[in-house]
């Protein structure tokens, strides 16, 4: 299996990091799915990828421009950059931030809504901005799935209780059960060889 | 800045994708044929946003109705061609760059009775302000011709004005420290108004140009080319394209900077040059 055909994209915050470890280390991914992440952080070379494959099942790499998506993977954005995603791979851009933010949560789930539609899994975790939101409606708009993390349960509500607000959640789960609530979501979208 | 919506009524989720995505080839298709100018190999996803951005910037609701705008009134493809031409940067972006650009790259070039650098696709001048600095700094600034060139006219007018927000210096200035830098950065600049004027003796060496890197050849041969963060932009095909431009352009040994997290990793010229230093992306042309 080499190529992608469901995907999930995250994006968090203050607090993301944390919430994305506890998510990478129950995540269980069919064969034929990917992850990518924007969490916001400082603009500085950073052992981000490091820190999260710790415990993970997957593999964890800073995104490169034009990098294929290949199946169990988790691509993160790197810092400085927004992230974008094609059909078949990421890319990558410098243009201004979005939201005072550089990655940005919205160009890469808007990119990722219009490469993957109904194949696509939003997740958004703690957080405290509303980047995000304007994704997460693109991704509702284009048939895609958005979860969204208990904003209760989240170390910082702003982000995922925008999202909620906004009325595109179709999932709203506690941190520990954002995994197998994902899981499943990636599965009852339609896999390689359907349409 | 908060983007606006893009409207989409339909409610299947892919039918306006498909829609979307025969107009967006018939745009392009249609600007090259009308005008000249090629996005054909613009990577799709951040081309389409900054077409987007134009939809609604000229009041239209799709990209057909951007099309007809365009077609119809050359102003509008001004103002598009200028949007989507424009890439951002910042001085000393990517301090270790820097450093690796003093330490490792410096003491060849200084082996050269002349060197020509060509920075390509140099933007509003941050980079190349930048590197005048960086060289004078190594003793080298006599010896050099820095080219810089650009496809947009516009940006180079401000490349040769050397004007920078005065709000970004403080930034620039820690980046200009991290990267090596021997004195202030303040040194370089005086302040005038709300912009800091780059010392104009640093544009000495400097030539800026207008050059095409998705259609024009090369016109000289350098011993450093910089190009970071620009085929960002650009699909796989026109990327390889642009690798052979470099190469043909390098001397024997010539030394290649990309951005950082671009590589020829899966380029067709990927086995004419080698590493010089993975992190801060610099590879050297295998002599031959």
């Amino acid at each position: 299996m080499s190529v992608v055909t469901r995907l999930v994209a995250l994006g968090g915050s203050w607090g993301g990091i944390t919430a994305m470890q506890t998510i990478l280390r129950d995540l269980d991914l069919p064969d034929d799915a990917a992850l990518v992440a924007v969490l916001h952080r400082q603009p500085i070379r950073s052992a981000l990828a490091d820190v999260l494959v710790r415990g993970s099942a997957y593999p964890v790499e800073e995104a490169e421009d034009k990098a294929p998506l290949r199946p169990g993977t988790v691509y993160i954005a790197p810092p400085d950059y927004h992230l974008l995603v094609e059909p078949a791979w990421l890319s990558l851009s410098t243009e201004e931030p979005v939201k005072y933010s550089r990655p940005s949560i919205d160009v890469m789930l808007e990119s990722a809504a219009e490469a993957f539609a109904h194949r696509l899994v939003a997740v958004i975790v703690t957080g405290a901005s509303d980047d995000g939101t304007a994704g997460a409606r693109a991704v509702h708009r284009r048939g895609g799935t958005v979860i969204v993390q208990d904003p209760k349960s989240a170390e910082q509500a702003v982000m995922p209780r925008s999202v909620v607000e906004a009325g595109v959640a179709d999932r709203i789960a506690p941190l520990h059960e954002l995994a197998a609530t994902i899981g499943l979501a990636v599965r009852s979208r339609p896999g390689p060889g359907h349409e | 800045m908060s983007e606006p919506d893009l409207p989409d009524p339909a409610t299947e989720p892919n039918a306006s994708t498909d829609v979307e995505s025969v107009e967006l080839d018939v745009f392009l298709e249609a600007i090259q044929r009308v005008y000249g100018y090629d996005f054909r190999n613009y990577a799709r996803a951040s081309l389409r946003r900054r077409l987007w951005r134009r939809v609604h910037g000229e009041g239209r609701h799709s990209l057909t109705g951007l099309l007809e705008a365009v077609l119809h009134d050359p102003q509008a493809m001004e103002r598009l061609r200028v949007d989507l031409s424009v890439t951002v940067t910042s001085m000393f972006r990517d301090p270790q760059f820097f450093r690796a650009l003093r330490e490792l790259v410096v003491p060849h070039l200084a082996t050269y009775p002349f060197v020509r650098i060509w920075v390509a696709g140099c933007a509003s001048g941050e980079e190349v302000y930048s590197l005048a600095i960086l060289l004078r700094e190594e003793g080298l600034a006599d010896r050099v011709r820095i080219y810089a060139t650009d496809v947009s006219e516009q940006v180079l007018e401000q490349a040769r004005e050397g004007r920078m927000p005065l709000d970004k210096m403080k930034a620039y200035s820690s980046n200009y420290l991290e990267g090596g830098g021997r004195e202030g950065l303040s040194r370089y600049y005086t302040v005038d108004g709300r912009w800091a004027r780059m010392d104009p003796t640093l544009r000495d060496g400097v030539m800026f140009a207008r050059h095409n890197l998705a259609t024009d050849g090369t016109f000289n041969e350098f011993h450093l080319v910089l190009c970071r963060n620009v085929m960002i932009y650009f699909d796989r095909t026109l990327q390889h394209r642009v690798h052979e431009l470099f190469d043909v352009s390098l001397v024997d040994l010539g030394i290649l900077a990309l951005g950082a997290r671009e590589s020829l990793v899966g380029s067709p010229l990927e086995s004419h040059f080698d590493v010089i230093d993975a992190e801060s992306r610099l590879y050297r042309k295998v002599a031959g």
